[in-house]
């Protein structure tokens, strides 16, 4: 005797789904992506020095993550074949982060209505401009959603709250120590912590440099150097 | 599903090459071409030896076709990563196609893997590369490549020689690879000592590519008039891939003219 099949709507299986990847996402911690004067940075509260949350993708496009390592880990290294495949069929200048963001938003979307489980995972996928009003920042949600953003966007289980920190603060007119410096604050009140340096993982789309690579970790001395708490 | 391609989500490959060969093998130089050799222009000499800090290695910027000159100003060396560079001689075509298609292929690497890859590893990956290409040069488009650079393992530097069909050998202290090759090994057997500082390792640099275009006419000498120097680029642990300004490059190249005018007339 085979079992009656049950009915399950489609606004609870989307709301079930949800629910999980938002849950997965929540037990993180955050990263905060900030424009400033002369570039972009990219700022995690991260234990590991080498499990990155944040990385480089190409000549001007970084990405930051969090969730579950090996899902963003697979996200972030299908954009660096996505990147280098449209670099070098085209030119260098083609790679743009809208492209690399309009994949990563199919595969995403894909993932969550048909696999039997959605990715647990947030990004930011952020292309540094040749002028500062050139500068993109695009969060990208586990359904698939993107929403681009001007000053700053924060991702993670404390994204609400140091988005809140963060408000009405235009870092795009700051230098790079007093964005740092702000979205350490940040970071640190979300979770009520001090943040040692040590737990910290940073890097800038650096816009006054000149490589073609624009991508730069900040290492600890650097980091320290920056901080003023 | 759009998105990234599933090959893009599933691979586990970390070369550029591999994934290039699967999903756009349109994109890569390839075989078919037949007796084009006559008609491709060709790179023709460049240097590399060691100095006090690291190597250092030079091109001259002619190309030809046949007994023409095709280009005045290619530039037959370049990085290949922030700590080597490769030169390639041969056909021009072949050769930049293979340079930027390497230079992809660390740079893939160390984006996908998180780190860089080792010396000695750059130049196996190279040479399989160029067993790759082994279709291209029976045809007669044969490139042969000199790499070079430093590691944290060797920081004095090696240099690595290859043949068309990928094989691999260390040069321990100085080589030259293209048609003016021997005029300008010949130069660098009497010039180069283990412990030449950066503007000594210029000079003989611009001696020894000045004797190859002296005596092979594929091979274009320092040219003042269009203001064009050979291409010499230095690699150390500390700085990395340094290019030497041409300013400086033709300065020395003149003295170099000076003292031989001296020495022709006296």
């Amino acid at each position: 005797m085979s079992q009656a099949p049950f009915y399950v709507s489609p606004e609870q299986l989307m709301k079930d789904r949800a629910d999980f990847a938002r849950k997965g996402i929540a037990r993180g911690r955050s990263v905060v992506v900030l424009r400033y004067d002369a570039g972009i940075l990219l700022l995690a509260e991260n234990p590991s020095p080498t499990l990155h949350k944040i990385a480089e993708i190409y000549d001007r496009i970084g990405f930051a993550a969090v969730g579950k390592y090996n899902e963003f880990e697979t996200l972030r290294q299908a954009g660096v074949r996505y990147a280098d495949l449209r670099g070098y069929s085209y030119d260098r200048i083609d790679v743009t982060a809208r492209g690399l963001t309009n994949a990563y938003a199919q595969t995403l979307a894909g993932v969550f209505t048909t696999e039997s489980k959605p990715f647990e995972v947030e990004l930011v996928v952020a292309e540094l401009g040749v002028t500062a009003d050139a500068d993109q920042l695009y969060r990208l949600s586990y359904d698939g959603s993107v929403i681009d953003e001007t000053e700053h966007v924060a991702i993670g289980g404390q994204a609400d709250a140091i988005t809140a920190s963060l408000s009405g603060l235009h870092t795009s007119s700051l230098d790079l120590a007093a964005v740092f410096n702000h979205g350490v604050a940040a970071l640190a009140a979300a979770t009520r912590s001090s943040l040692p340096t040590e737990d910290l993982e940073a890097a800038v789309l650096d816009r006054t440099t000149h490589r073609q690579r624009t991508f730069r970790r900040l290492d600890e001395t650097t980091m320290a150097g920056l901080r003023e708490d | 599903m759009a998105g990234f391609p599933p090959a893009f989500l599933s691979s586990t490959s970390n070369s550029f090459v591999e994934l290039a060969r699967s999903l756009a093998p349109e994109a890569l130089p390839r075989d078919g071409a037949r007796d084009l050799s006559e008609q491709s222009p060709e790179g023709t000499t460049i240097i590399c030896f060691r100095t006090a800090s690291g190597i250092l290695m030079a091109g001259d910027r002619r190309a030809t076709i046949g007994n023409l000159i095709a280009s005045h100003s290619m530039e037959k060396v370049k990085p290949a990563d922030d700590y080597s560079v490769i030169g390639i001689a041969g056909t021009a075509g072949v050769a930049l196609d293979l340079i930027r298609l390497f230079q992809l292929e660390l740079e893939h690497y160390e984006k996908i893997e998180g780190a860089r890859l080792s010396l000695n590893g750059k130049a196996n990956r190279l040479a399989a590369m160029l067993r790759g290409n082994l279709g291209l040069a029976m045809q007669g488009l044969s490139v042969v490549p000199l790499f070079a650079g430093v590691d944290e393992v060797t920081p004095h530097g090696q240099i690595f020689s290859f043949d068309v069909t990928g094989g691999k050998y260390e040069e321990h202290r100085f080589h030259a690879i293209g048609s003016g090759s021997g005029f300008a090994r010949g130069a660098l057997k009497k010039l180069w000592r283990p412990e030449l500082d950066q503007d000594q390792a210029i000079t003989v640099a611009v001696e020894a590519l000045f004797d190859a275009s002296d005596d092979d006419s594929a091979t274009g000498g320092p040219d003042f008039v269009r203001q064009i120097a050979p291409t010499i680029f230095t690699v150390d642990l500390a700085e990395g891939v340094t290019e030497i300004d041409s300013a400086a490059v033709l300065t020395t190249a003149a003295e170099v003219v000076d003292r031989r005018t001296r020495t022709a007339g006296a």
